[in-house]
């Protein structure tokens, strides 16, 4: 804890951030290209065909859509209880991000289910409460816009990102718990091929490095803005 | 690398096209809105008055 705490100071962040930063970005352009190669290396699935390639980008689009929640549950208990000074700040950062995965691993699915499934849409457990992500998602930032009170917003968006970590087992045993048209677990499940195993593995990798990447910056980002906000307060300019 | 996806390249090009913009775009939105932060914070400590 006094470790998190220690890296939660603005300063220590920005520093820490700064340096950590360009490795970061070179390591996901490096990922995500490995990844693309060995997707596009990889041999048709014997019954899905070339249709394949979009679980490439659909499981680690879908992946981090639940990750990326999870960070912000994570992040609003640290405020909520230990009033983390930074945990507000970076919870929002990733929120537009999580959003962004989540309609990403919507829009990537249906384009799967239709050759598959033969329909982009079904009302399934797994697909449903994927959708409630993205409206809580949208929700979250909606509150945080809504209420004027910094303090007030952050609260109120910490209760709600809380509440709606609840939907994350949901999604995640969906497939255990009910009869879905959606398939169970692709990576852990052992019967993926290494031939598919590896892309899928690279890629989520990379689609992680990018998040990570992309949240430093909006954190950065909401620093530098308060500063300045700070300053014209203050009677600086 | 295998660029011919038969038949189910109605579904899979736009798949990836759509990943591609959308995860481009947000990098770029990302390093714009800091560029902008970082410009504006420098114009403040610039105009800011000798303590």
């Amino acid at each position: 804890m006094q470790f998190l705490f220690r890296y939660a100071n603005p300063h220590y962040f920005m520093r820490l951030s700064g340096a950590v930063l360009p490795f970061t970005a070179i390591a996901t352009l490096l990922c995500l290209g490995i990844g693309l190669y060995l997707s596009f290396s990889a041999p048709p699935d014997y019954q899905q065909g070339r249709t394949v390639l979009i679980l490439f980008i659909h499981v680690p689009a879908a992946s981090l859509a639940m990750i990326v929640y999870g960070a912000i549950a994570v992040c609003s208990l640290l405020s909520l209880v230990w009033r983390h000074p930074l945990s507000d700040t970076a919870a929002r950062a990733a929120a537009p991000l999580g959003a962004l995965f989540t309609a990403l691993g919507l829009i990537t699915g249906a384009l799967w289910g239709k050759p598959m499934w033969g329909t982009y849409w079904v009302w399934d457990a797994r697909l449903t409460s994927f959708l409630l992500l993205l409206f809580l998602y949208l929700g979250y930032m909606a509150l945080w816009n809504a209420i004027e009170d910094e303090m007030r917003a952050a609260r109120a968006a910490a209760i709600l990102a809380l509440v709606g970590a609840v939907n994350i087992p949901i999604i995640k045993f969906s497939v255990e718990w009910w009869s879905t048209l959606h398939q169970g677990e692709s990576i852990t499940s052992g019967h993926l091929a290494p031939v598919f195993l590896a892309p899928l593995l690279v890629m989520l990798l990379g689609y992680g490095l990018l998040f990570l990447t992309l949240w430093m910056v909006r954190i950065r980002t909401a620093i530098v803005e308060r500063r300045a906000r700070n300053l014209m307060q203050t009677g600086g300019a | 690398m295998n660029f011919d996806m038969g038949s189910y390249g109605v579904f899979i090009w736009p798949a990836y096209a759509v990943s591609v913009l959308a995860l481009a775009g947000a990098t770029l939105w990302t390093l714009w809105a800091w560029a902008r932060a970082k410009a504006k914070l420098a114009a403040l400590e610039k105009a800011r008055p000798p303590s």
